[in-house]
């Protein structure tokens, strides 16, 4: 009985913590952890249903996205259990997929609103492991909760596949071997869009920073200044905004006395929503200054986030993972199955919400088990192809996809209210692979897998 | 323990509060809370509340940035996890000390008010730790981003005993890794301990001044007692407490967050003690409860758990209800929290613990009108 097991463990740890607060200071560990046996790992599927936990966050600034993402992954699982018309299932190239589960086990799902923020995030990531008996968490819009969520999983021996998140350090610094991300980085972000930049504005610039004050906005504020310092602009002030802000006219006063002729705002979801029609109602794109037009630089931009600036995001220039309106097989087949189930466009975080679900399931047909070590064995390194990116590699050494980016550009004559965002270049794959090691960060061991 | 330490009603309470906490894995397992990480958090936020009904409900003063201390407890644990060694009771005894020497400074400036210029107070300075945690002091708590443990941390005291392990560091007592059941049965010998202390507590003559103060604090200073040094007290031991409860959550989940900080926090903890009944011992830690289990529970159902839950009801029927109910689960449970809030402000003020107060008296003597409950307030 189980029940008894934990009794006897209470009764253990409860009498060496007395002794411990009796005794003095610190006793020397002694960390024991055998090898678990390939049948004993955290939520191993005993019965004909494997459960994925979706951490999404259908509250707070990301909201828009969370939503659109928790659709994507309803979308996948229902391909995957070999519902609908099978969507992406079709043209994922190489594909173990049958479209009968996972190992001929039907998928299901559990659910929890993270509501942006890192601490709920975790505490729902763990109701979901071990209460709902999830074998992935996936899901998230920020690089905050994507950080905590992975570090929590490396301890559980659970495997993380990240939705929405930018972040230099989610693949870098933090990375984790039970974590895994399909979207592209900050620094990728920069290598794609600096010639752009510099081809559009020239190299005399004067950029001001407007940065989300956190783990993904410090580090596409550092990736963009770094890119466009190699251009030769110069970066007159960087300004930190809590992430969920809604007034934003006390950061943008300053930046008509600042000399600065660029304003690049490294906000996402609705800050960005708030804080780029406020920047262009203040005027910003009608001023000169330094005798050069003022220009407004978004570096991460999604469809629902153009939508929502409306008519503000006309002409501005930014980068996306992925767009609805691709030509490949793949991303014509996502947009048609997304759009028959719920009449609007798949986004970009609905996009690597639905990759990332087929790319687990798949890792997990060609492993033959669902023993986590084996599966990360199987995603690391990884090449494929069909997704809508083009020729994608999982890079075993941080676990981060290296794919095509690409540089978008408001639309300036929308034909409906989908069509915000032309694609202006695609940024090959060759160009924005980097060496994994300029971020340092360490993986960590797959095994032994610990047991939750 | 001998008679004289205890009165006999006390004993009992203690050991059926004991009792109560320690079965908890059983009897909230059909309620779908019988898992770790939420028992955990059902002792820690116990604790919390337990300290702050010593500044509140014992001595009146009622503290809208509670939530402060226990940011600090958190960050303080999980720099001693970082820098010197994965052992808990480290953590935790920095925790409690730095929380309450934070509390003190805090303590001392805010309690020159009373009343709501000193919740005011409180709220300005609990506000203002949240805004350096979250923007300003980015390399001591990393922000929005929260601190985490990671393989390339010091851990000088672990590194000179020549300790070393695989994988994402994990807080341990003694070489146990504090996870799962072990975790809660941790929290829970805290609970239990904080408990105590605060029986003791208000059963003592300290306890007596603190009660006195609420009463009426002007009376206090003519009949020649300084009260401030009994409030700063009351204010220090209630800022360790929620150290503690901070550092628990630290060593249990090793992430602390800018958020937990926030005014909602300390908000919350008001909350937990209003709704379980202000001033009685027990009424906090089930506020608590039932504020952790809306949180965790009610905000987990979705539209597809409901919609399988009310499957057997006719077509129609059962997605209107869906629709319905769906408004007040999932994201929406705060909305069923604050009407749950608003109907016990309204009929039960003492909280929860005045309706357990009411049906025990009504099984008491049937027919007899049940007795009004102690009032609570600020002090003035």
């Amino acid at each position: 009985m189980t029940f008894l097991k934990r009794g006897l463990t209470r009764r253990r740890v409860l009498q060496t913590g007395m002794a411990g607060i009796i005794g003095t200071g610190v006793a020397p560990m002694v960390f024991t952890r055998g090898a678990w046996a390939q049948e004993n790992f955290c939520n191993n599927p005993t019965g004909d249903t494997v459960t994925f936990g979706l951490n999404l966050p259908l509250t707070g600034a990301y909201a828009e996205e969370g939503a659109d993402e928790q659709r994507a992954y309803e979308l996948a699982i229902a391909h995957l259990n070999g519902e609908g018309d099978g969507g992406l299932l079709n043209v994922l190239t190489p594909s173990a997929l049958k479209g009968n589960g996972i190992l001929g086990k039907k998928v299901g799902f559990v659910s929890s609103d993270s509501q942006t923020k890192s601490d709920v995030a975790r505490a729902g990531a763990t109701r979901m492991i071990e209460r709902d008996g999830a074998i992935m968490i996936t899901g998230g819009s920020s690089s905050g909760e994507a950080i905590a969520v992975q570090g929590l999983c490396q301890e559980k021996g659970i495997i993380f596949m990240a939705g929405l998140t930018h972040s230099n350090d989610t693949t870098g610094k933090d990375k984790r071997r039970y974590g895994f991300r399909h979207f592209f980085n900050a620094y990728q972000s920069g290598i794609a869009l600096g010639p752009v930049l510099g081809e559009q504005y020239g190299s005399q610039r004067r950029a001001y920073h407007l940065t989300a004050d956190y783990t993904w906005g410090w580090t596409q504020e550092e990736s963009i200044k770094a890119a466009t310092e190699a251009l030769g602009w110069e970066t007159v002030a960087t300004v930190r905004t809590p992430l969920g802000s809604t007034d934003y006219s006390q950061y943008l006063t300053p930046i008509l006395n600042s000399g600065a002729d660029v304003l690049i705002l490294n906000h996402y979801g609705l800050d960005m929503v708030n804080s780029l029609p406020q920047a262009v109602q203040f005027g910003l794109r009608d001023r000169e200054a330094n005798g050069k037009q003022f220009q407004i630089v978004t570096p991460l931009i999604s469809e629902l986030m153009a939508k929502g600036a409306g008519e503000s995001v006309r002409g501005i220039f930014g980068t996306s993972n992925w767009h609805w309106n691709l030509q490949d097989a793949g991303s014509i087949a996502f947009t048609k199955s997304f759009g028959a189930a719920y009449g609007s466009p798949p986004s970009q975080a609905a996009h690597t919400a639905y990759v990332q679900a087929l790319l687990y399931a798949d890792a997990v047909e060609r492993a033959g088990t669902f023993y986590p070590p084996e599966v990360i064995k199987a995603l690391e390194g990884h090449e494929f192809d069909g997704m809508g990116n083009g020729p994608t590699l999982y890079r075993a050494d941080d676990h981060q996809c290296m794919k095509s980016v690409l540089v978008v550009q408001g639309n300036e004559a929308p034909t409906s209210e989908f069509d915000v965002l032309n694609v202006v270049q695609e940024v090959g794959r060759d160009t924005t692979t980097y060496d994994p090691s300029i971020f340092g960060g360490e993986l960590g061991p797959a095994e032994p897998a610990p047991l939750c | 323990m001998n008679a004289n330490l205890m009165s006999r009603n006390d004993l009992v309470l203690l050991l059926g509060f004991s009792l109560v906490v320690l079965t908890m894995p059983i009897w909230l397992a059909p309620l779908g809370a019988g898992y770790p990480d939420l028992l955990q958090r059902f002792m820690i936020y116990g604790i919390f509340a337990v300290g702050f009904n010593i500044l509140f409900g014992l001595t009146g003063y009622l503290s809208f940035g509670h939530a402060a201390f226990f940011g600090v407890g958190s960050y303080t644990a999980v720099w001693s996890l970082k820098l010197l060694t994965l052992d808990a009771i480290p953590a935790m005894v920095l925790a409690v000390i730095i929380s309450g020497i934070f509390a003190l400074i805090i303590g001392f400036l805010c309690l020159r008010r009373s009343g709501i210029y000193f919740s005011i107070l409180t709220l300005a300075f609990a506000q203002m730790s949240y805004n350096l945690a979250y923007s300003v002091l980015t390399p001591i708590t990393n922000g929005e981003t929260g601190l985490q443990l990671t393989l390339s941390d010091p851990r000088v005291i672990d590194a000179a005993v020549g300790h070393s392990f695989v994988g994402q560091p994990i807080p341990t007592l003694f070489g146990t890794p504090i996870g799962g059941y072990a975790g809660f049965y941790f929290c829970a010998a805290f609970l239990i301990i904080a408990f105590f202390v605060a029986q003791r507590i208000a059963g003592s003559p300290f306890g007596m001044m603190l009660k006195a103060i609420k009463s009426n604090q002007t009376r206090m200073q003519f009949t020649g007692f300084n009260t401030r040094p009994y409030a700063l007290s009351a204010f220090v031991i209630s800022g360790m407490y929620a150290g503690l409860a901070g550092a628990l959550l630290a060593v249990t989940d090793p992430l602390a967050g800018a958020e937990r900080m926030q005014w909602t926090a300390s908000g919350e903890v008001v909350l937990m003690t209003i709704l379980g009944g202000v001033g009685t011992l027990v009424g906090p830690v089930i506020g608590a409860w039932i504020i952790k289990y809306f949180e965790n529970i009610l905000s987990a159902l979705n539209d597809n758990i409901l919609a399988r839950f009310f499957d057997v009801l006719p077509d129609g029927v059962d997605s209107f209800l869906v629709k319905v109910i769906g408004k007040f689960v999932g994201d929406g449970w705060h909305l069923t929290l604050g009407l749950v809030f608003v109907i016990i402000v309204i009929f039960l003020p003492g909280g929860i613990m005045e309706g357990v107060r009411r049906i025990a008296a009504a099984f008491r003597n049937r027919g007899s009108t049940p007795r009004t409950s102690n009032q609570t307030q600020a002090a003035e």
